[in-house]
């Protein structure tokens, strides 16, 4: 596993929202199954660095390549690209006018040129997996928030992605749902789907993480293992974060 | 806890208050237009003079209805693709956009209406003969006689009456579709995005069905303003049930008649029309 090519590879990858430098010069590279977790203060630029990797932000300048292909700003290559990765978004976005069979059979139908049956036969597999296929004919708005995450990832899935990417999916939410997302986000990283995700949930970082990336001010300060992370940070920055989120 | 009493009774009162209130709220305006349009069509079945103005006024009913219910359809699509454009990242659209609605509302409907009917449709027209006749000369007869098919003379005053009511609803259904596209987060398109969906069928599939679910109250009261501008069109002669009351009063010297059974007409339509849009809203947020 250890020569395996990277799946996702960041090459200087500079972002500025006018003045301010998002994303500062990053480089990384992510193999194939491995899970990721980008942690770090508020504005430090790992949603950004996130939603750079599958174009939802154009980088101001450098290379990302998924799978072997660099990204370019051509519009089809784009979207191409997108159906292959999976976002989870920090408030879910589920399609309210749809019920929860049709935000994942949409994409599948208008993306991949799935049959209705075909679609729907693989959304409940999806929302049987997520834990919830009972709420298929119901609406985002009579689901909880828990409930409405795991569709999300259920409609991400159901595209047969490469890669999955999470926004801070977790931190919209009450403390009691957050379980039953980091179950579903654990269960995948355990069936070895390559994942990207922004969150500070130190325990999905125990039990899941692979490698661990601590942004600070757009920059990659320190990117570790979660052992190197919990048992011997490198930087002060690191070190200081750590301590103020696992205080309490 | 001996207090809780004296808390509660405050609510009663208010509710008490409330319910009066409620009878003071009824909506005694309606029930005063419903005694007016009642006794209006009461004196139309009673009196031979009144009679015989509404038999005369009320063919101009079909003229104003379908001229009404053509331009909207019409000025839907004209709407869609300028409210499209006002929020497109491409700069010739953006503008494009932005002048037509930005010249339609400069512009008095009046005004518009007699500018389009007689010069906007036969400058457009000549100018697509003129190409036809072109073409012909190239010897691509075929092509030639599809640009030469219409003609102004073959151009009634009732086309161009739908083609004015058209273009220029379509610049004010424009902003109500920019709006309602604007009202849809953010988030949605990211999330379609995400799902490798282009930006057209992001816009077909999901921002569109729940734009236009917010506006369409918002596009009923435009069409209940249609129905009103749509007299406009007794400019160009056509016969709508302005055109026709003009005609009565003028031929029969029974102005009165005429024109209140003209108004009364028009309040009839957009009254029952303002209670359906009514209806469409309170529908739309129980369901929300």
């Amino acid at each position: 596993m250890t020569d395996q090519k990277p799946i996702i590879v960041v090459k200087d990858l500079y972002k500025y929202f006018g003045e301010i430098k998002a994303v500062d010069g990053v480089s990384m590279d992510i193999e194939q199954g491995k899970v990721v977790v980008v942690i770090g203060p508020s504005g430090s630029g790992k949603s950004t660095l996130l939603r750079c990797i599958n174009h939802l932000e154009e980088p101001t300048s450098g290379e990302i390549w998924i799978d072997g292909e660099k990204l370019t700003h051509a519009a089809k290559q784009i979207n191409e690209i997108r159906a292959e990765i999976g976002m989870v978004f920090q408030l879910f976005n589920l399609f309210p006018h749809l019920s929860v069979l049709e935000n994942v059979t949409l994409a599948q139908k208008v993306i991949r040129g799935r049959s209705q049956d075909e679609a729907n036969q693989i959304a409940m597999e999806k929302l049987k997996r997520v834990g919830i296929p009972e709420k298929a004919d119901a609406y985002p708005s009579n689901l909880s928030g828990g409930q409405q995450q795991r569709v999300a990832i259920a409609r991400a899935l159901a595209m047969d992605p490469k890669i999955m990417l999470f926004d801070e999916p977790t931190s919209a939410l009450d403390p009691e749902m957050i379980k039953e997302v980091l179950d579903v986000m654990l269960d995948l990283a355990q069936e070895g789907m390559t994942m990207v995700c922004v969150s500070h949930e130190m325990g999905f970082v125990r039990s899941a993480a692979d490698e661990v990336v601590f942004m600070d001010f757009g920059k990659i300060v320190e990117h570790t293992t979660p052992e190197g992370l919990f048992n011997n940070p490198q930087n002060d920055r690191t070190k200081l974060f750590l301590s103020q989120i696992l205080e309490h | 806890m001996a207090e809780q009493p004296q808390a509660i009774k405050p609510i009663i009162e208010i509710d008490d208050l409330s319910s009066k209130k409620s009878i003071r709220d009824l909506p005694w305006w309606f029930f005063a237009l419903i005694l007016i349009a009642i006794y209006v069509f009461f004196i139309i079945t009673t009196n031979q003079n009144y009679n015989d103005a509404f038999n005369f006024i009320k063919i101009g009913l079909v003229v104003t209805i379908k001229t009404t219910l053509i331009s909207y359809v019409i000025a839907i699509l004209f709407g869609l693709l300028a409210g499209l454009g006002r929020i497109s990242k491409s700069v010739i659209l953006n503008n494009i956009s932005r002048l037509y609605v930005e010249l339609i509302r400069g512009i008095p409907i009046l005004v518009l209406i007699f500018f389009i009917a007689f010069v906007g449709v036969p400058v457009l027209v000549d100018g697509m003969n003129n190409i036809g006749y072109w073409l012909s000369g190239l010897g691509l007869d075929f092509l030639g006689k599809i640009f030469t098919a219409v003609t102004n003379q073959d151009l009634s005053m009732n086309a161009r009456a739908i083609t004015a009511l058209a273009f220029t609803y379509g610049a004010y259904l424009a902003e109500i579709f920019r709006a309602g596209i604007q009202s849809i987060v953010k988030g949605q398109m990211e999330a379609a995005r995400s799902l490798g969906m282009s930006y057209g069928q992001s816009m077909r599939y999901v921002i569109l069905p729940q734009a236009i679910r917010n506006v369409l109250p918002a596009l009923g009261n435009d069409f209940v303003a249609m129905v009103k501008d749509s007299s406009l069109v007794s400019v160009l002669a056509v016969r709508d049930i302005t055109q026709v009351s003009r005609l009565y009063a003028g031929t029969t010297f029974r102005f009165r008649e005429a024109y209140i059974i003209l108004a009364v007409l028009y309040l009839t339509m957009t009254v029952i029309l303002s209670l359906g849009v009514q209806l469409l809203e309170r529908r739309l947020r129980k369901h929300d």
